[in-house]
């Protein structure tokens, strides 16, 4: 996309503060299957099974809906939309809580994809992402936890024919279901950011052992994975994994903070709902000062962060050169906004709302996992610093 | 009526300026003229110093004035708010009295609503209003008063029906603030500043025609005052953007501008100076400090964030969509930012922030800032108000019981 010298000055010139109407009915449009597809008596169904999901949703989810290729272009098998789209489906997702490789799939792998594949290798791997024939995902973090890529200790060492990959990740999005798994590695004998390189490779490939993590959060299923020579292939080159690395995880973390000022919209609905109908001293406990007060300030919470979430879509759509420090903006306020709202909407419920039959901890659980998923908010403020020059 | 084309507007307003703009005339004698030709409040009726244009073609009007550098009506102070309450409620008499020299700058005006008795609860007023012949006697006292040291006229709520419900027994007047029975003092901040003062009544007299409105409708009237108010015609006048350019008619501006904006000196400080925060954590190397990046984020990201929710307020409002929540909490997001913003200039000030004056950290602005905070989530409408506003007009929420319903005599009151 190019610049005109005017809107380099202003920025927020060509950022969008609003949603267009085409972009409402979109909304409107997911928000409906997804509360026809998504009810919670669902969301409790999927999180007890193996797989986490269902296939025949996912399915319709892909061709009624082709939400797996929103922001893939047409001529990879996708619907050519971008970031604000890909931003609204997610934050529809985070609002109903759907149990779906969607995540790990659209967002992570095809993102990674798009951002380092050659051309032959788009072309030959997208259309079944965007299809929803093939489910992937983007394996970065390792046993220790860390997001910053510098830490990746996976080596890659070339082979005849591509490479093969020794060591293990953790943490990985939808690992246990993956067809196509995205690998973070780096070269034998680097460090920091030099050579960092995505690599693909089939889910059943010889010498990977697939393992399901018990994850509070049920509705976001985690897989550990040890590669032991097993093979797989450069995705794009060696000259820019840093960068794209970098790239994919910022997108993801845009991602990441709409579908969780979606969640956290769902639960003040729900706060709100209940203290207009619940009685204690003869009054609905919504007509109390003390009540009527928080709720006002988590809308205003929840508000803020919509915005920041927003921001940082259209501003990663229009290519603005501060986005990636957005991505860290959004996803900090987003999560802080998540599980405060999380935990007044059980406080707000009282007793009631720390049972397993209250629906409230199931996105509770998804505040808390969305957290720390990509990055505490304490990383991600200290990164901000960082990319502002601070 | 024919559709009025904006080219045409534009090309009238251009001959007009043409053959009559000065900048060596007196400012009083150009607002005269100005007033006259209709063109200083162009949707102002026809009647009344206006051309009866939309809204929406005012822009044109100033467009075309800024381009020549044209000085516009006074419009400092709170005198837009007493010419449209008085446009919307006044008698023609009021307004043939009062519009023009609100708009030539020879009147100022002040807004005498709050009381040390009724802040929040502006209808609680209890200064008195007695009709004794062709006069009211006006008896009591008000507070927050901008301006009234140098204002010529106060638009007065006052209460007239002591046995009626006390959103009914009150009227509006106009009163003249040049007289003995009025004592202005003004009111010293804990700033150091006095930007308000407290203005005290002893059988001050109001001509009975000075009445706007019917007795017992001064809320009403009153809300129409407020609601302009909070449309944003609060008389913090931007400084003039003519600073270059030369002329008798812009000195006399900018020295009415300096009068008017002297009690707000203060107010960027009030807000919190986000703007200085980095530069300062800069300057102090106290960007070094994990705990201070930390704490400068958190604050950056809400004023981002309030900035944003503003922007997306707006645009929402230009498309024509109904407004949603995010257009009512700026006030409030504004008290969270100001306080977290005091919080980190102190963070990042440490020992120095118990000095003050211009010994201390910029001149002394940061001290300002510290002891200006305070004020940003009381003045205009006080945070708990605001909850209560988002809480029933966006969550609609159920209101609290009400212990002041009756005759106002009987209400409890300080």
């Amino acid at each position: 996309m190019s610049r005109t010298d005017e809107s380099r000055l202003d920025p927020a010139r060509r950022i969008q503060f609003a949603f267009t109407d085409e972009q409402e009915q979109f909304r409107s449009a997911i928000g409906r299957f997804l509360n026809d597809k998504s009810p919670t008596t669902e969301v409790r169904r999927l999180m007890g099974t193996a797989e986490g999901y269902d296939p025949a949703v996912w399915r319709q989810l892909s061709e009624e809906l082709a939400l797996p290729g929103i922001h893939i272009p047409e001529q990879y098998g996708g619907a050519g939309f971008g970031m604000v789209e890909l931003c609204i489906v997610t934050e529809e997702l985070g609002r109903a809580l759907l149990c779906a490789p969607y995540f790990s799939t659209a967002v992570l792998a095809a993102n990674a994809i798009l951002n380092a594949g050659t051309e032959a290798q788009k072309a030959s791997l997208l259309p079944d992402l965007a299809s929803g024939a093939r489910r992937a995902t983007l394996a970065v973090t390792e046993l220790n936890g860390q997001w910053d890529p510098q830490s990746i200790e996976l080596v890659a060492t070339r082979v005849e024919n591509g490479y093969r990959l020794d060591g293990v990740k953790s943490y990985v999005v939808d690992g246990h279901v993956a067809e196509l798994l995205v690998v973070a590695a780096r070269l034998p004998n680097t460090v920091g950011g030099d050579g960092l390189a995505l690599f693909t490779l089939d889910a059943n490939s010889n010498g990977v052992e697939r393992r399901p993590l018990e994850s509070m959060d049920p509705t976001r299923k985690l897989a550990r994975i040890a590669f032991h020579s097993a093979p797989a292939q450069l995705l794009g080159n060696l000259d820019d994994g840093s960068e794209t690395l970098a790239r994919t995880l910022d997108q993801a973390t845009i991602a990441l903070a709409n579908e969780m000022v979606g969640g956290a919209q769902k639960l003040l609905d729900s706060a709100v709902d209940y203290t207009k109908v619940r009685v204690q001293f003869g009054r609905t406990i919504g007509s109390f000062q003390a009540i009527k007060h928080r709720l006002a300030d988590l809308l205003l919470e929840v508000e803020l962060a919509k915005s920041a979430a927003y921001y940082a879509a259209q501003a990663s759509a229009a290519d603005d050169p501060e986005w990636p420090a957005l991505a860290c903006l959004a996803k900090a306020a987003a999560s802080e906004t998540y599980l405060r709202m999380a935990a007044e909407c059980i406080q707000l419920h009282g007793g009631i709302g720390f049972t397993w039959d209250n629906d409230t901890h199931l996105w509770f659980k998804r505040a808390k996992s969305s957290e720390v998923f990509l990055g505490q908010p304490s990383y991600h403020r200290e990164l901000l610093m960082q990319r502002w020059g601070v | 009526m024919s559709k009025i084309n904006e080219a045409e507007v534009r090309a009238e307003v251009r001959t007009w300026l043409t053959a009559n703009w000065d900048p060596e005339m007196s400012l009083v004698a150009w607002r005269s003229k100005l007033a006259d030709s209709g063109w200083a409040m162009p949707h102002w009726p026809e009647a009344w110093y206006g051309r009866g244009l939309p809204v929406g073609l005012t822009r044109v009007v100033d467009e075309e004035f800024a381009s020549v550098g044209a000085v516009g009506a006074a419009k400092s102070g709170v005198r837009l708010l007493a010419a449209a309450t008085l446009l919307e409620h006044g008698t023609d008499l009021q307004k043939k009295n009062f519009l023009r020299r609100i708009l030539t700058g020879e009147d100022n005006w002040c807004q005498l609503f709050s009381e040390p008795g009724s802040g929040s609860d502006l209808a609680g007023a209890t200064t008195r209003a007695d009709l004794n012949g062709d006069y009211w006697i006006i008896n009591g006292q008000k507070v927050w008063t901008t301006s009234a040291h140098h204002a010529d006229h106060g638009l007065l709520l006052a209460r007239t029906d002591w046995d009626a419900p006390k959103h009914e027994g009150m009227s509006f007047f106009v009163i003249d603030i040049r007289q003995p029975g009025v004592d202005v003092q003004p009111l010293k901040q804990m700033n150091g500043h006095a930007s308000f003062n407290q203005v005290f009544f002893t059988d001050a007299k109001v001509p009975a025609e000075n009445l706007v409105g019917r007795v017992g409708e001064g809320w009403k009237v009153a809300v129409t005052t407020l609601a302009h108010e909070r449309r944003g015609a609060d008389g913090l006048s931007a400084p003039s953007k003519r600073g270059s350019r030369t002329g008798r008619i812009y000195l006399e501006e900018r020295a009415e501008l300096e009068t008017a904006n002297q009690p707000y000196k203060w107010y960027p400080q009030r807000a919190g100076r986000v703007d200085l925060v980095i530069e300062r954590a800069k300057e102090t190397g106290a960007n070094s400090d994990p705990n201070v990046r930390q704490e400068i984020a958190k604050l950056m990201i809400m004023a981002k964030s309030a900035e944003w929710t503003a922007r997306r307020a707006r645009a929402a409002q230009q498309q024509g969509r109904p407004q949603g929540p995010e257009g009512s909490l700026g006030k409030l997001a504004a008290s969270n930012v100001a306080r977290a913003a005091a919080r980190v200039h102190t963070l990042i000030t440490g020992t120095e922030a118990m000095l003050t004056g211009s010994g201390s950290p910029r001149d002394g602005i940061i001290a300002e800032i510290l002891v200006s905070v305070p004020a940003v989530s009381i003045a205009g409408g006080t945070d708990e108000i605001q909850r209560n506003i988002i809480a029933e007009r966006v969550l609609d929420l159920p209101k609290e019981p009400r212990f002041d319903t009756g005759p106002f005599r009987n209400v409890r009151r300080n």
